[in-house]
């Protein structure tokens, strides 16, 4: 069995989870190395919402994140290379290492972005929903979004416009009961989100963001009439965040030490694993599964170690679209000092 | 890059059509939803009520309300919804009803679409067109009066054009939607009945990043865009006849990629130059203008260079203060005769 591409069964959950527990470790570990910088925030606790509510879409749906995106690019199936190479900012990165942790994406599986404004995600896929549609294409997109991005004005407008279009959408608002350091009973009016839907006429539903079936039949069942109704929807999936905001937050000065050590008890990976023992697998079989993971992220590592960094001589590539180049060439004369070598030099409009 | 015509569309007289810059847009928009199926309109009252400045006036009877969509008043919404449509490869046209509702959804123009093709290091790209007008001259007062066309084309990301003429409004449009990254098309109210000549030909399209020479001179050159380009032909006709001198115009066409070497081709023939915009000058087009050309022309130069724009305030309504607050052609001409050593 190769961690790429697991079969669908609860050993193949576990390790889809565990390698995302090991990989952001091993993120955090490298971001104290300095090897990661700029905002690291990590989903550990959180892995059987990633894994569960990604296992259930088509392979053709389409998947937008917020910037706590780690977990759900790699259960979409990234590679743990090109997402580590991604987070050391080197070329052979998932975005060529222009993005960073927060902007992770494989359009090729349907997986447009990481996106790092709270709740600017929800518009654009509405926009991609609204694509499929024209299209007459019959998939749908699950938008990503967490607790504290309901109070934000995008959040009203996308619910508006994809229950107003009968857009096929999916938002899971990921609740782990803090947006930063603010509980959701401090933030919201109406603490239980899903009630938020009704305003739309959508459906709403909670669910126990923990529990790998519950997850995974709520978001494969929503994701159906997204398909085949044109219905949008908003679950709310409800989880915790074992860690902190970011790597730079130790995430207790909010909460107490003995709040996280009481959820820890509720560890979806543990979970798993007793299922797996109580399902009759033995140790062994698990360790095994463990070590092959634990040599994949080490190795991910070693890619990402590896891989150059991106050229200086690129520094404008991306930015228009090729072809652009014409169009800026009469912007030289009189440009600021460097700006010729750094920009027009440097891959501007290719 | 061969040496572009730099004389007016329709120049030679053959083949154009006289109409308003209001029916030259309408005509690219009809022209491109019938060239491309990826194209589609969306905004306020686009559709049903025929554009608030009826610039889509028909196309939702002609071309369906799917390509031709009606939104509610969520232009952070809407924009957004065009974003994410665009990464997918359609060519969304989203209309804002005028630029100062662009505020609103400001996220979704500089910190989403502009990001798109260099923060996922050009693994998608963003295809959209944002047309909306700006302009001030009817006394809607301070929060309706405003150009922030500086803002906007300060954004590594965007394209920024403003046409002044119909014949470059159609151009242009039609760049913009043939265009694989965001433009942001700022047209303008006041010039919206402005008429003239427009080239009948589908494939009338204006480059984008490519200045035009609206008159010719040799004593001073005025570099304007949008309305504040038609004030200047205004004034160089006027400063002809009242002092004989022929005062240059160049029209900017494109704020971003902005066509400097035109500009500096002009102020090395005229030694003078005048910047004028409808915005606030302080951090604005001018500002720019006047960096890169005393940077690019710094031998040329035989008077400082010299700004109008709006003056420094929100608009006010009372009549005769708009008017004073505006860069009217009284403004113009003052400021093209202290730079011409005439006042």
């Amino acid at each position: 069995m190769s961690v790429a591409a697991p079969e669908q069964s609860l050993l193949g959950d576990y390790q889809r989870m565990q390698l995302i527990r090991v990989f952001e470790t091993e993120a955090e570990r490298q971001y104290k190395l300095a090897n990661i910088g700029g905002y690291c925030h990590l989903s550990i606790g959180q892995e059987a919402l990633c894994v569960g509510s990604v296992g259930a879409m088509a392979d053709d749906d389409l998947l937008v994140t917020g910037y706590r995106c780690h977990g759900f690019a790699l259960a979409r199936g990234l590679s743990p290379e090109s997402v580590m190479a991604e987070l050391f900012g080197r070329v052979d990165g998932c975005a060529h290492g222009r993005g960073g942790s927060m902007h992770l994406l494989d359009p090729d599986r349907g997986y447009y972005g990481g996106w790092g404004i709270v709740g600017g995600q929800l518009p654009i896929a509405t926009g991609l929903a609204l694509s499929l549609v024209r299209r007459g294409e019959k998939k749908a997109v699950l938008c990503e979004l967490g607790d504290g991005a309901v109070n934000i004005g995008a959040f009203h407008e996308a619910l508006n416009l994809a229950a107003l279009w009968d857009l096929p959408v999916v938002f899971l608002v990921v609740n782990n009961r803090y947006g930063m350091g603010t509980a959701v009973h401090r933030a919201s009016a109406e603490p239980e989100l899903f009630r938020r839907a009704q305003a739309y006429r959508m459906i709403g539903e909670r669910i126990n963001g923990d529990d790998l079936d519950e997850v995974g039949d709520a978001v494969g069942s929503l994701l159906a009439q997204a398909r085949e109704d044109g219905r949008p929807s908003m679950l709310e999936a409800i989880t915790y965040r074992y860690r902190g905001h970011s790597v730079a937050d130790p995430g207790t000065s909010y909460r107490t030490k003995d709040e996280i050590a009481r959820y820890r008890e509720g560890d979806p990976i543990l979970v798993a694993r007793e299922r797996l023992l109580a399902d009759g697998a033995d140790e062994a079989e698990i360790s095994a599964v463990d070590a092959e993971i634990d040599a994949r992220v080490g190795a991910a590592v070693e890619f990402a170690l590896a891989s150059s960094e991106p050229p200086l001589d690129r520094l404008a590539a991306g930015t228009y679209a090729p072809g652009s180049a014409e169009q800026f060439a009469r912007m030289r004369p009189g440009s600021p000092f460097g700006e010729a070598e750094l920009v027009f030099e440097a891959g501007l409009g290719t | 890059m061969s040496t572009p015509s730099l004389t007016a569309p329709g120049a030679s007289g053959s083949g154009v059509r006289e109409m308003n810059v209001r029916e030259a847009l309408r005509e690219a928009l009809a022209e491109e939803l019938e060239r491309d199926e990826r194209v589609f309109l969306m905004g306020e009252e686009v559709g049903v009520f025929d554009g608030s400045y009826k610039v889509s006036a028909g196309l939702m009877e002609r071309f369906g309300e799917e390509r031709v969509r009606d939104t509610p008043i969520s232009e952070e919404g809407f924009v957004g919804a065009g974003v994410g449509a665009a990464m997918l490869g359609e060519r969304p046209v989203v209309e804002i009803m005028t630029l100062n509702f662009l505020l609103v959804a400001m996220d979704q123009v500089i910190n989403h679409a502009a990001k798109i093709g260099a923060m996922f290091g050009g693994e998608v790209r963003c295809p959209m067109v944002i047309r909306t007008p700006n302009g001030a001259g009817n006394q809607l007062t301070a929060q309706h009066s405003q150009s922030f066309d500086g803002w906007f084309a300060s954004t590594p990301g965007l394209k920024v054009v403003s046409p002044a003429t119909p014949a470059d409004a159609k151009g242009l449009l039609k760049a913009a939607i043939r265009d694989d990254d965001p433009v942001l098309v700022i047209e303008n109210l006041p010039l919206y009945k402005e008429k003239g000549p427009v080239p009948d030909d589908a494939e009338h399209v204006v480059p984008i990043g490519l200045a035009r020479l609206a008159r010719e001179g040799r004593d001073l050159t005025i570099v304007a865009h949008s309305f504040a380009t038609v004030r200047a032909l205004h004034v160089a006709e006027r400063l002809r006849e009242s002092h004989g001198v022929e005062i240059e115009v160049v029209d900017l066409r494109s704020l971003r990629p902005l066509d400097v070497e035109t500009v500096a081709a002009s102020v090395a023939k005229t030694n003078r130059v005048l910047c004028v915009e409808e915005g606030w000058p302080t951090y604005g087009v001018t500002a720019e203008l006047a960096a890169r050309i005393q940077r690019a022309c710094f031998d040329d130069l035989d008077a400082p260079i010299e700004r109008v724009g709006m003056a420094e305030v929100p608009l006010p309504y009372a009549k005769n203060l708009e008017t004073a607050a505006l860069p009217n052609e009284d403004r113009i001409a003052a400021a093209a005769l202290q730079v011409l050593d005439l006042a």
